[in-house]
């Protein structure tokens, strides 16, 4: 039997929750604070925020990250923007718009006390960042510009040229580094999360391993935060940063945290397509470029003639056709599947028909050149750097590709996760966007926590442990926890098969992109749990790790990672088998309109599945959590 | 349709942690698509090597896109290869011919050292951003965003000096070992910004004291600006040398009133 999760949502209207929720906390002293310390494992935008943010509070931060340094985290490579209710546009926006735009672009699928206390401080972090010096792009009056963004209806997205993410991390980085050199937080760089530890049901600490030197120790504090981003690297291909993985989050759901929504995870549409064998991860480009650039396919699949001598009335312009009022900024999971569609009806473009035009001649011809490089300018460079052609001439080509990930370890309205004094921020977390993220809205979300949400709740947790010393990191539950990890690293050492990491790691992501990808069946889950188990058996016996534990050693790290990958993607099958419904990311091709759209069932899967460890991720228990909508009228997302 | 480069000779820098002396090792890669990054080359030869039982290549990289300043690499003795204004993560085989020889080593500067292969330690860059590479703003308190406009010149000035990558290029391109490129775009960016002014001369002090314990001294080669692969100018040096100036002569006068 299921165990009904309880969110902890505060009393009153929704638009009231944060207000009373930050009237009735409970506050640490500000002398009392030095004597509570808190573990941040990732410096992303969630993590260095929160560690930073935390760090002046008073309380003693120890901060965690497997890169050289902070400013590496894979937050930076956002490119589009931010999103903020603060209608400085003038055109309609507001807090409660934002809030129901998320909810509806999540497909119904999110809590809405966490969406809409998000949606309210997202004013608060564009002020914030604008204080620390984020040179966001301006009008010539000297005031901020927005741009509108995929899935929304108004001009709510503050940007930097195509770089937001970077000077928005870099924002946070260099107020984690003033923190750093006022001795406030205690930096552990190149060292990764191996283990989560508990004492008595509470989080204790965490056990790491020195990725110099292999060493692997334990750390323990009063409470312990995971920013440790998504698992969009499952797939093997995706647009996530070599490093990323879901080691962290993995290990603290085998120690009891419920992992929420596995099956959530976002195709962003706009990626340039893979073009050889070699490669090793697919670059994204803005969906800003969906503001100018048009997408189209050749109405004949046999299209032989060049591009440019495709005249219009050949050409199938399907996202304006289809979605007459959004266009070509319809949401990422809608435009993903019209363009998988469009391939798989062999109307792809390109040497290996794979992707579908992203048009700008158009664009060009309206706005000038100029305003067009303007706009894009670096993020044509780039592409023309990956592709070897000039979208100035040609068009681009895109196809989706693996970007985000909604699901992620359950959290409550204080982000703490089912393990009291364990937390939950950004990506890590599964909280705000439902079944579908929308643009611009994950650096508003890890902001959002490590600024603003955190930084009270923890204090709410912390308050009645007033001088109750930290665990000492003898205790034997870290003993036992760093012997287990000991013992992994070796076993990966001693395995002493053939195949590498990267060999299983390209393996596993086929089965998960091919039958837990853009679209689902049952008939290709159940096939994926069948062959997933036998190749996590193989990888067990004939794994080849060369080296040694003792040094630098980027192979052993590899297979660590892809340990976790093998047992998550076995838990986002399943978690997908069981919902028998489409909504968002999630497209079973069981459930679908006649018009090919999600068709979701609201009578039997409104709720969150959260799944619980149960020592082998093919009998993980599924718990709920019903999702009740007290203002937001339950509608099928239409974009017409 | 991708062409296949074939007979690459690679010159590799090997050297098994902070103390061996290293050596230059040769690996011969047969064939490989054009289509392929610099970096897929070397995922590809290091499983070759796994696959031979032998130890991988070490080396930084993360975001894959140019971003995040993790990879570094001189190759063929240029910081980050041979194509302008780019990321080692970002050169693609297509640049290079069949029948060419690469040599690969670490980014080669004294504040830097090797940890491992072509790993270097670029911490040093972090030691200046803490000693004053920030605006104190704590959250919480900030005021409207819009209530200072900051005139689009400023702000875009500010940006082009803010997208500094701190890959490090710019230190092991230059002959000094100097990270005045690195030092002076922080503060270009901050100091050009109104919400920079009320530390100023103090963050310019703090931030060039503190690269001097680490880095070499300017001389203007200007190596830097051409290895830079976000192309940062030069002038940002300028900007930074005349505000040290300034700080050093504000500061006297400060101490002469207390």
């Amino acid at each position: 039997m299921s165990v009904e999760l309880n969110s902890k949502a505060p009393a009153g209207p929704l638009s009231d929750k944060w207000q009373n929720y930050k009237a009735d906390v409970k506050l640490v002293n500000p002398n009392n604070k030095r004597k509570f310390k808190v573990i941040v494992v990732g410096t992303g935008l969630a993590g260095a925020s929160a560690a930073a943010t935390l760090a002046e509070l008073g309380y003693q931060v120890d901060a965690f990250t497997f890169h050289d340094s902070p400013r590496r985290a894979h937050s930076i490579a956002a490119q589009g923007g931010i999103n903020a209710a603060k209608n400085y546009q003038g055109d309609g926006d507001s807090v409660h718009r934002l809030f129901y735009d998320t909810i509806k672009g999540g497909d119904f699928r999110a809590r809405e006390s966490n969406v809409h206390r998000l949606a309210e401080v997202s004013v608060n972090i564009i002020d914030q960042m604008v204080a620390q010096g984020v040179p966001f792009a301006r009008e010539y009056g000297g005031l901020l510009d927005n741009r509108s963004f995929g899935g929304a209806q108004v001009s709510r997205t503050f940007y930097a040229r195509g770089q937001t993410g970077q000077q928005l991390l870099l924002g946070a980085y260099q107020q984690l580094a003033r923190q750093i050199g006022l001795g406030g937080v205690r930096l552990f760089n190149r060292t990764e999360l191996v283990d989560v530890v508990t004492i008595e049901g509470r989080a204790a600490g965490i056990v790491v391993r020195d990725l110099m030197t292999g060493e692997i120790t334990s750390h323990s504090a009063h409470a312990v935060v995971l920013a440790t981003g998504g698992y969009g690297n499952v797939f093997f291909l995706s647009t996530n940063a070599m490093a990323c993985n879901v080691t962290a989050a993995w290990r603290a759901h085998r120690k009891g945290a419920y992992f929420a929504n596995p099956c959530y995870t976002q195709i962003h549409p706009t990626c340039i397509p893979q073009s050889d064998e070699f490669q090793s991860k697919l670059t994204l480009m803005s969906e800003s470029l969906r503001n100018d650039g048009r997408v189209w396919v050749p109405k004949n699949p046999d299209e032989t003639r060049p591009v440019d001598q495709i005249p219009e009335e050949d050409r199938d312009y399907y996202l304006e056709r289809l979605y007459p009022s959004y266009g070509n900024l319809a949401p990422r999971d809608i435009s993903s599947r019209a363009a998988k569609r469009a391939v798989d009806r062999g109307q792809g473009v390109g040497p290996l028909k794979n992707g579908v035009y992203l048009d700008f001649s158009d664009a060009i011809n309206r706005l000038g050149k100029n305003v067009v490089e303007e706009r894009y300018g670096n993020l044509f460079e780039m592409y023309e750097r990956i592709a070897g052609e000039n979208p100035y001439d040609v068009p681009m080509r895109m196809y989706p590709a693996s970007h985000y990930t909604m699901g992620g370890l359950w959290v409550d309205y204080e982000l703490m996760t089912t393990i009291p004094g364990l937390y939950a921020a950004g990506e890590a977390n599964f909280s705000d966007h439902g079944a579908n993220r929308l643009g611009a809205s994950a650096l508003m979300q890890g902001l959002a926590d490590g600024y603003f949400v955190l930084p009270y709740t923890i204090g709410n947790y912390l308050a009645p442990m007033l001088n109750k010393p930290v665990p000492g990191t003898d205790h034997p539950e870290f003993k036992a926890a760093e012997s287990a990890a000991r013992e992994r690293f070796t076993g990966y050492l001693n395995v002493k098969g053939t195949r590498s990491p990267d060999w299983f790691h390209r393996e596993v992501g086929k089965i998960i992109w091919d039958y837990c990808g853009m679209e689902r069946t049952q008939q290709g889950l159940e096939k994926a749990l069948s062959e997933l188990p036998a190749l996590y058996d193989e990888f067990k016996k004939d794994l080849r790790v060369t080296g040694d534990g003792e040094s630098l050693n980027q192979t052993l790290e590899k297979a660590g990672r892809v340990d976790d990958f093998f047992q998550l993607g076995m838990l986002m099958c399943r978690d997908a088998l069981d919902r028998n419904e489409s909504c968002g990311g999630h497209f079973r091709a069981e459930y679908q309109t006649d018009e090919g759209e999600a068709l979701r069932d609201d009578d039997k899967f409104c709720h969150v599945a959260a799944w619980e460890w149960t020592g082998d991720p093919m009998s993980a228990k599924r718990n709920v959590e019903e999702l009740n909508y007290e203002t937001v009228h339950l509608a099928t997302r239409s974009y017409k | 349709m991708s062409n296949h480069l074939k007979d690459i000779t690679l010159k590799i820098w090997r050297q098994s942690g902070p103390n061996d002396g290293g050596h230059f090792e040769t690996y011969k890669v047969d064939e490989i698509s054009d289509e392929a990054s610099f970096l897929e080359m070397l995922d590809y030869l290091n499983e070759r090597l796994i696959n031979e039982g032998n130890e991988a290549i070490v080396f930084d990289h993360d975001c894959r896109e140019g971003i995040c300043g993790t990879c570094s690499l001189m190759i063929n003795g240029q910081a980050h290869g041979p194509e302008r204004a780019t990321a080692t993560c970002q050169l693609h085989m297509r640049k290079f011919q069949s029948g060419d020889s690469i040599t690969i080593e670490p980014w080669r500067a004294k504040a830097f050292p090797i940890v491992k292969d072509l790993m270097v330690d670029r911490s040093a860059f972090d030691r200046i951003i803490e000693s004053g590479g920030f605006i104190t703003a704590p959250t919480g308190g900030a005021p409207d965003a819009n209530l200072i406009p900051i005139p689009k010149p400023v702000a875009d000035a500010a940006m082009d000096s803010a997208e500094c990558i701190g890959c490090g290029a710019c230190v092991a391109a230059c002959p000094n070992g100097a990270a005045n490129l690195f030092t002076s775009a922080k503060i270009a960016h901050l100091n050009l910004l109104p919400q920079g002014q009320a530390e100023r001369y103090k963050r310019v002090e703090a931030m060039v004291e503190t690269m001097d314990e680490y880095f070499g001294s300017c001389t203007n080669h200007g190596e830097c600006e051409a290895a830079c692969p976000k192309e940062i100018s030069i002038d940002v040096i300028a900007l930074a040398n005349s505000d040290y100036r300034k700080a050093k002569i504000k500061n006297r006068k400060q101490l002469a009133r207390n």
